[in-house]
């Protein structure tokens, strides 16, 4: 986490943009300069500035972007949910198609549904997510015109149901508001099953593996011997058995979408941290950019924390 | 000398003997039967095929391109495809994108053979290094690994990318720098089964040192797995820099680089699909190309792992 925040410092020093100039501007004489610059505490030795960063990122303090004046933390707070709404219905999509896909991969292995997994994840790993985003965007919203276009909601629609989550979609149930509820989603729908493809690919690939490993085990026999059905063997045994490792793919994917969605926002114009963080890059806003980074590091680890604890819950052998 | 055995026989029983004649009889013999086993798996052939193609493009671009690929002409842009001399149309600006495909093809080339240079060889050296001297310099080698690894990839890419600044020997800095840490950790647990076992321990009794322990006798096992991985992980290189390509800070305009072309036709998406789309199908060719072949490389060099 130290390490993660040092990098973080690292970079934001290493960016060839003088902080100082940009607060000043150009034309301050050197004494505003000189005074600007012992501000931010630059004349302090690193590990000092390195110290007092990591004690503002502890107390939340992320500083001012430089862009907007507005405090970074306030930003995030109002960008990440847009984010975590996209990723966990598409991580939803894995799930829900890529788990059974891969079990029925693995239990008839070499049929047409095995090949036709195949085809899918090695497709979804060879292909570029922006492209695929462009591509369906002018299918299904310029040609067919199926679904909402770009951004959250319509642009009648927003800020009509009162924040509560941030996350549209539960805002407009909780305010049962049913007409922004089915605009967002029609705006959700494409970037999510886009990202919810990307998760299945990886989830279904893995499925698969682990179930192979399992149905060729000992106990798997032994249970089909003592004449269990064939459906209570795949489904309760063999993957009750890869349940764990199924958590710890789910955790990754999840995570991959937290961050990797960047390019994904950029496309459909979701307002969500991945976009944030790009746009603050392309704008040299490095509070921005060392907040939103710490930010998705933290959700990161946070992550891969939670699915060691229920690795630990479900598998007794761990603890 | 076992070439003029060789001329007694065939060449092709040369390569399949049982009692191979000299240490590099032996290496030939293995190499054919992996490239034997290799060759029946159809899809990696059909991978293998698509990359020599590519190859063959990149190095032959300025003869097989019709057009000049930085050559504007503005009365003839945003040409539909199969259109009078441009086959798949022209951009924005009238530049021919069959040449401008091409010509990218060598940037492609140029970022992936960079990256998987710098990144398994930056990776290797970590991982053997930390695995083999072990105590607190394995720990803290491994811990920087760690803090590399907790990051998001392309965040980190987009980071060092805009510290840096835009270009593509940046993009090529950045994705490696975000690249190695899987390297390492592998060479690291290969490193680690390899540093107790027997014939390590002949070499020390001969009196061999640190460096040239690791360098003659644990590199050459640590490579096979890390060429699978790294063929594995060129798809992902391609995405990567095409990715960055498409934000504006990979390689610079007027460049044709894949990622940027489809950059550049976005904003006409709606109406001239073709010039966003094309480079698209490009990127998508390749990477399946890659991704084919690591497929079956893998099946060759590391049979315990191949479930397909």
């Amino acid at each position: 986490m130290l390490g993660l925040l040092f990098i973080t410092f690292i970079i934001g020093r290493v960016m060839p943009v003088d902080p100082v100039l940009s607060i000043v501007g150009e034309s301050a004489s050197k004494e505003t300069y000189d005074a600007a610059y012992k501000a931010i505490g630059l004349d302090k030795p690193l590990i000092v500035q390195f110290a007092t960063y990591i004690w503002d990122v502890i107390t939340g303090d992320f500083g001012v972007s430089l862009l907007n004046a507005r405090p970074v933390a306030d930003d995030i707070k109002r960008v990440f949910p847009a984010t975590l709404e996209l990723a966990t219905l598409g991580t939803l999509i894995g799930v829900f198609v890529g788990v059974p896909l891969g079990v029925i991969a693995a239990v008839k292995r070499g049929s047409w549904i095995d090949q036709i997994a195949r085809v899918l994840a090695l497709v979804g790993y060879s292909m570029p997510i922006f492209w695929l985003g462009l591509v369906s965007l002018l299918v299904f919203y310029g040609i067919l015109g199926w679904v909402g276009g770009p951004g959250r909601v319509g642009i009648f629609y927003v800020d009509i149901v009162p924040e509560v989550t941030g996350m549209i979609l539960v805002d407009s149930i909780l305010d049962r508001n049913w007409e922004v509820f089915r605009d967002a989603l029609s705006h959700i729908i494409l970037p999510a099953l886009l990202l919810g493809y990307y998760s299945l690919a990886y989830i279904s690939r893995m499925t698969r593996s682990f179930m192979l490993e399992q149905l060729s085990s000992e106990y798997i026999t032994t249970a089909r011997v003592k004449g269990l059905s064939e459906r209570a063997v795949i489904w309760r045994h063999a993957l009750g058995n890869i349940k764990v490792q199924l958590i710890t793919v789910i955790a990754l994917s999840y995570a991959g979408l937290l961050e990797g969605s960047v390019l994904t926002e950029i496309i459909f114009a979701w307002p969500g941290i991945g976009s944030y963080i790009t746009t603050a890059l392309l704008s040299a806003d490095m509070n921005a950019v060392m907040g939103g980074t710490v930010v998705v590091g933290l959700v990161f680890v946070c992550l891969n924390i939670f699915s060691d604890l229920l690795y630990k819950y479900f598998d007794p052998r761990a603890k | 000398m076992s070439h003029s055995d060789a001329t007694k026989q065939t060449l092709r029983e040369w390569l399949l003997t049982d009692t191979p004649q000299s240490r590099h009889q032996a290496r030939m013999v293995a190499l054919y039967q992996g490239w034997l086993s290799f060759s029946t798996n159809t899809m990696a052939m059909f991978g293998l095929g698509i990359l020599i193609c590519l190859g063959l493009v990149a190095l032959f671009a300025p003869l097989i391109s019709p057009h000049d690929p930085f050559a504007q002409e503005l009365g003839n842009r945003l040409q539909p495809l199969w259109s009078e001399g441009h086959v798949f149309g022209t951009d924005s600006l009238g530049r021919d994108i069959l040449s401008r495909l091409i010509y990218g093809s060598r940037i492609t080339l140029y970022i992936v053979a960079l990256v998987a240079l710098i990144a398994p060889v930056a990776g290797l050296l970590v991982g053997t290094v930390a695995g083999y001297s072990g105590g607190w310099l394995d720990v803290i080698l491994m811990r920087i690994t760690d803090i590399f690894l907790a990051f998001p990839r392309l965040v980190l890419a987009l980071a060092f990318v805009a510290a840096l600044g835009a270009g593509i020997e940046n993009a090529v800095l950045a994705i490696s720098l975000t690249a190695w840490p899987p390297y390492a950790r592998i060479a690291r647990a290969e490193t680690l089964t390899i540093r107790n076992s027997d014939y390590i321990s002949a070499v020390k009794l001969q009196g061999a040192g640190a460096t040239r322990i690791v360098t003659k006798h644990i590199w050459p096992l640590c490579i096979s797995s890390l060429i699978v991985r790294v063929t594995l992980d060129m798809a992902g290189i391609i995405l990567a820099a095409a990715g960055l390509g498409f934000l504006g800070l990979g390689a610079q305009p007027p460049s044709p680089e894949w990622g940027a072309m489809i950059s550049e036709g976005r904003r006409f998406i709606l109406d001239h699909w073709w010039v966003a789309t094309i480079p698209g199908l490009a990127i998508f060719t390749v990477s399946l190309a890659f991704n084919l072949l690591g497929d079956g490389l893998r099946d060759v060099l590391d049979p315990k792992d191949g479930g397909s």
